[in-house]
């Protein structure tokens, strides 16, 4: 820069620190996916990572949520959790819509059925279920505020933008990842021809036929996501915490397939301090979720299919 | 289920000190790992990794992991394991590889994220692939940076890539650097050789404008002078790896400069009786204060700032670079996205329409004058036309070449873009983050560049050929009419070039025109009726004065009569050319075939002109015109 645009440096402001830069790097992020793609939505597993999502949409629309939560219910989520989704969007004015592969359960076509492995379980269950209601081929159903109960969305409009709260630091193939990530119609993802992305500017053009994930975490770490729920006190499902068992989970998912770790942490606090002290510094943070295993420890197989 | 961090101790790759032997208990000995709180860790630098293919880098880096201690004990397992059950000897590389495809081409394909930290910092890697084809992928990486490390094999030295990927730097905007020389131990971790190398690599990169922070010598694979001193080069006193990362200064946010914010978008939502109009963007530089007078650009728009807006915290009274921030006027003025904020007291940006710039191209087609580009610059995207290639850097020999037409995948150029309309910035050299662009083809980001400087809106170059002089144009429509390729709009964009700015106003309307418009595609009825329209619109701006150039395609005999029916002085003039020019020149057939006008006012054959010979005949043929009535 040159001398005659500075001003003295005497005005110096308080440097940002490590949070606030995260979160205004996701603000901006957000409100790029907002104003490139008219139909826009974000997944909401209700964990950690995509509730951080939530609060950080309501940062960069000061309060508002202008874009529909997805939730895919593999119907084998934990009780608490749908409970916290519907206290949520009530108390939020959240529009929620949640989608399910039907056929596949009533086929019974699962996992925890024992008719097919756990891999072809994420795939049915999450990843066809996923792919068939961002498409609107499959039923979408959305929280009715006036009802208070979920009903059967009229619109059944292809979703070209989807916002996930997927982080590098979690697995190798997530480190790969692009802030805005275009995706085929069949979701497929090609890592080796990515669009280079610099200067906050991002792969907003996309052609007919093909969607954006968008991935406005993918610089927080673990520890970053529990910081900032402290911070900022948002809300999260006691299943994180110790109750009394000596047990927590890290990383949640469907019952079948999540195991808890040993652990007394009992609040937001006692997370912080668990993962400061280098307790989990050599456990995977996914080491609880029995599919990442079976797929050659990389999730990459199913990320490639469409995975979030 | 049990979880126990100590159980594996073993199986982590073992430190050595400077005598080469391992320390006895590795949690306690390493430095790296005992940080107590890190907040009181400064915030993270993003550092990028850069160098020629099989240079070394990955396995720097996963050298640097496993020496600071910040290896998830998951991730070595899974490698080791797979080596042992591929028969494959273990390398530190294999820990960044971890998506199959990659192992298998045995090359990084990315810009990896990798995180670690020492007790100064913690450190982002952005690890940047050294294959000359995954370019944009070390752009990706080094544009987010704010140090590198250029790698180079001792072995190799000074290869193609070296060179691009500092000049890609410069150009980037890193101005930190430390130039890592790696594979010491293939030329006998020789001092002569190491200072033979040093020298070599200042000369080039003085050549460039950059400085290196250090250029330090290195056994990646053994660990040598990364992380620990160098036993067997105690030749060397310079900083190890760490020691020059640590000492590279955060930059941290431009708060010194100017006001300047990219409008992101005005929100306003309406429900739960919240009724702010809300101004949201993130700030390149600079700082804004409620009650600020802010104008916008290229608008000129400008009233006072009367709230910072926030949501879950107290409503700042400032907000500056780094922020994304949200503000509401004091006046109601219509504002969109893709304005530049400035403050009313400090230096204004520029605004053009046609500019200077420096651009490095990747994408897989090459940029070619003629043709256009979608140019987003902060939130604004424009649609440029390349005029001029000026010159081709060869990045390799840092060489320039001038009579190029094109430029092709990893070149640098200097070139002339002239816009649609009018975009607010700075010049490279005042004010970086506003001067930064990229090119969009197809659909992907395939280039990016910096403004050197803005351009007067009236083309620079003299005309070639004895027609030079412009011509005055009376009002009046001039229809160029052709087959597709024929040359219709090359032909008007010539002629608009050489009309005499003093007299009429020159207006061209062409499919870029029609599709802006109208919407494309539909029935032969519906494209016939959107020449209809286009045909009545250029009459009404013949009636205000103006000398309008159509260059569609209107292939219809029936359509173009019409369009001389509502036309004051209409001249047809008809571009012929034979069907095997036509597909020599790549152009698609019509659709709907073309009818040949009756009674032309002229007919030239741009088989056989060229551009410039077609020009001077339209141009004697509109003296001649003028003369007679």
């Amino acid at each position: 820069m040159s001398t005659t645009l500075t001003a003295p440096s005497a005005n110096r402001a308080s440097r940002i620190d490590h949070l606030d830069q995260l979160e205004h790097r996701s603000v901006h992020l957000l409100r790029e996916a907002y104003a490139s793609f008219p139909h826009l939505a974000m997944l909401w597993s209700i964990g950690k990572d995509s509730t951080v999502l939530l609060w950080l949409a309501r940062k960069a629309f000061f309060g508002h949520v202008p874009m529909p939560l997805v939730h895919i219910d593999t119907s084998y989520k934990i009780p608490e959790m749908i409970q916290y989704r519907d206290r949520l969007a009530a108390e939020w004015r959240l529009t929620v819509i949640y989608g399910q592969n039907e056929e596949a359960l009533a086929a019974k076509q699962t996992f925890p059925d024992g008719n097919v492995d756990r891999l072809t379980c994420c795939g049915n269950l999450k990843t066809e279920a996923l792919r068939r209601t961002l498409s609107g081929e499959g039923k979408r159903y959305r929280f009715d505020h006036k009802l208070g109960k979920y009903v059967v969305d009229t619109n059944t409009e292809p979703y070209t933008g989807v916002i996930v709260g997927a982080r590098a630091d979690e697995e190798g193939s997530r480190s790969k990842e692009r802030y805005f990530s275009p995706r085929s119609g069949e979701n497929n993802w090609n890592i080796a021809d990515q669009p280079p992305e610099f200067w906050n500017q991002y792969a907003t053009e996309f052609a007919p036929g093909t969607h954006v994930r968008i991935h406005p975490l993918l610089d927080w770490t673990e520890l970053d996501i529990w910081e900032y729920i402290e911070r900022e006190r948002i809300p999260t499902v006691s299943l994180y915490y110790d109750q009394g068992k000596g047990e927590r989970f890290r990383s949640l998912g469907c019952w079948p397939c999540t195991k808890s770790v040993t652990s007394d942490a009992r609040n937001v606090q006692e997370i912080i301090v668990e993962l400061k002290s280098g307790r989990f510094a050599n456990i995977a943070e996914r080491s609880g979720r029995a599919q990442d295993k079976d797929d050659g420890g990389g999730l990459e197989s199913l990320r490639r299919e469409g995975y979030m | 289920m049990s979880v126990v961090s100590g159980s594996a101790t073993t199986a982590r790759p073992r430190r050595l000190d400077e005598e080469g032997l391992p320390f006895d208990d590795e949690t306690t000995a390493n430095p790296f790992r005992a940080i107590a709180d890190p907040a009181e860790v400064e915030a993270r630098m993003g550092i990028v990794i850069v160098g020629h293919v099989d240079h070394g880098k990955s396995t720097i880096i996963g050298r640097l992991l496993a020496d600071t201690g910040t290896l998830p004990e998951g991730k070595l397992e899974q490698i080791k394991d797979l080596c042992a059950r591929t028969s494959k000897p273990f390398e530190y590389a294999f820990l960044l590889d971890a998506l199959k495809d990659e192992r298998a081409q045995g090359i990084t394909i990315d810009a990896a994220r990798v995180f670690f930290r020492t007790p100064k910092r913690r450190y982002l890697i952005l690890d940047a692939p050294g294959h000359v084809e995954f370019l944009k992928n070390m752009v990706t990486g080094a544009a987010r940076a704010e140090a590198a490390l250029l790698v180079l094999d001792a072995g190799e030295g000074i290869q193609e890539n070296t060179r691009r990927h500092a000049y890609l730097l410069a150009m980037l905007g890193v101005r930190q650097i430390a130039v890592v020389v790696n594979k010491m131990d293939l030329v006998g971790c020789r001092q002569e050789a190491f200072d033979e190398f040093a020298r070599d690599l200042g000369d080039f990169l003085a050549t460039i404008d950059m400085t290196p922070a250090a250029i330090i010598p290195v056994i990646g694979r053994e660990g040598d002078n990364l992380a620990m001193r160098s036993a067997t080069m105690s030749w060397y006193t310079g900083p190890t790896v760490l020691e020059a990362l640590d000492a590279f200064r955060s930059q941290g946010e431009a708060v010194d400069g100017p006001f300047r914010m990219p409008v992101q978008a005005v929100f306003k939502f309406t429900n739960d009786g919240d009724d702010r109009r809300i101004v949201a963007g993130t700030i390149d530089s600079g700082r804004v204060r409620v009650g600020d007078e802010v104008v916008f650009h290229p608008s000129g728009k400008r009233t006072r700032v009367k709230s910072l807006e926030a949501f879950n915290r107290v409503a700042p009274s400032v907000a500056g670079a780094g922020e994304s921030a949200g503000f509401t006027l004091a006046q109601q003025i219509y504002v969109t996205r893709g304005e530049l904020a400035t403050l009313a007291h400090e230096p204004q940006p520029l605004t053009a329409t046609r500019i200077r710039a420096s651009i490095f191209w990747l994408g897989a087609k090459p940029l070619e004058v003629g043709r256009n580009y979608t140019l987003k610059l902060g939130t604004t995207r424009v649609s440029v036309h390349l005029e001029h290639i000026e010159r081709v850097l060869d990045a390799s020999t840092l060489a320039s070449v001038t009579d190029r037409t094109a430029v092709v995948r990893n070149e640098v150029a200097d070139c002339v873009l002239k816009l649609r309309h009018p975009i607010a910035f700075d010049r490279a050299s005042e004010l970086a983050a506003t001067s930064r662009f990229v090119l969009v083809d197809n659909f992907s980001i395939s280039g990016g560049g910096v403004v050197r400087e803005a351009l007067p809106a009236a083309e620079r170059r003299a005309p070639s050929t004895a027609t030079s002089a412009t011509i005055a144009l009376r009002p009046g429509v001039l229809w160029l009419t052709g087959a597709r390729g024929a040359g219709k709009t090359a032909l008007a964009r010539w002629l608009a070039g050489r009309a005499d700015r003093a007299g009429a106003r020159v207006e061209v309307l062409d499919d870029d025109t029609l599709g802006a418009l109208f919407p494309a595609g539909g029935s032969r009825a519906e494209q016939d009726l959107r020449v209809r329209r286009l045909a009545w619109l250029a009459s009404r701006l013949e009636a205000h004065g103006a000398a309008v150039i159509v260059a569609i395609g209107a292939p219809e005999e029936d359509t173009r009569r019409s369009a001389r029916a509502v036309a004051s002085d209409f001249i047809e003039i008809h571009l012929h050319a034979e069907p095997d020019v036509l597909s020599a020149r790549g152009a698609i057939k019509d659709l709907v075939a073309f009818e040949a006008p009756v009674q032309p006012e002229l007919k030239l054959d741009t088989g056989r002109l060229s551009l410039d010979e077609a020009g001077a005949e339209v141009i004697a043929w509109l003296r001649e015109w003028s003369t007679q009535s």
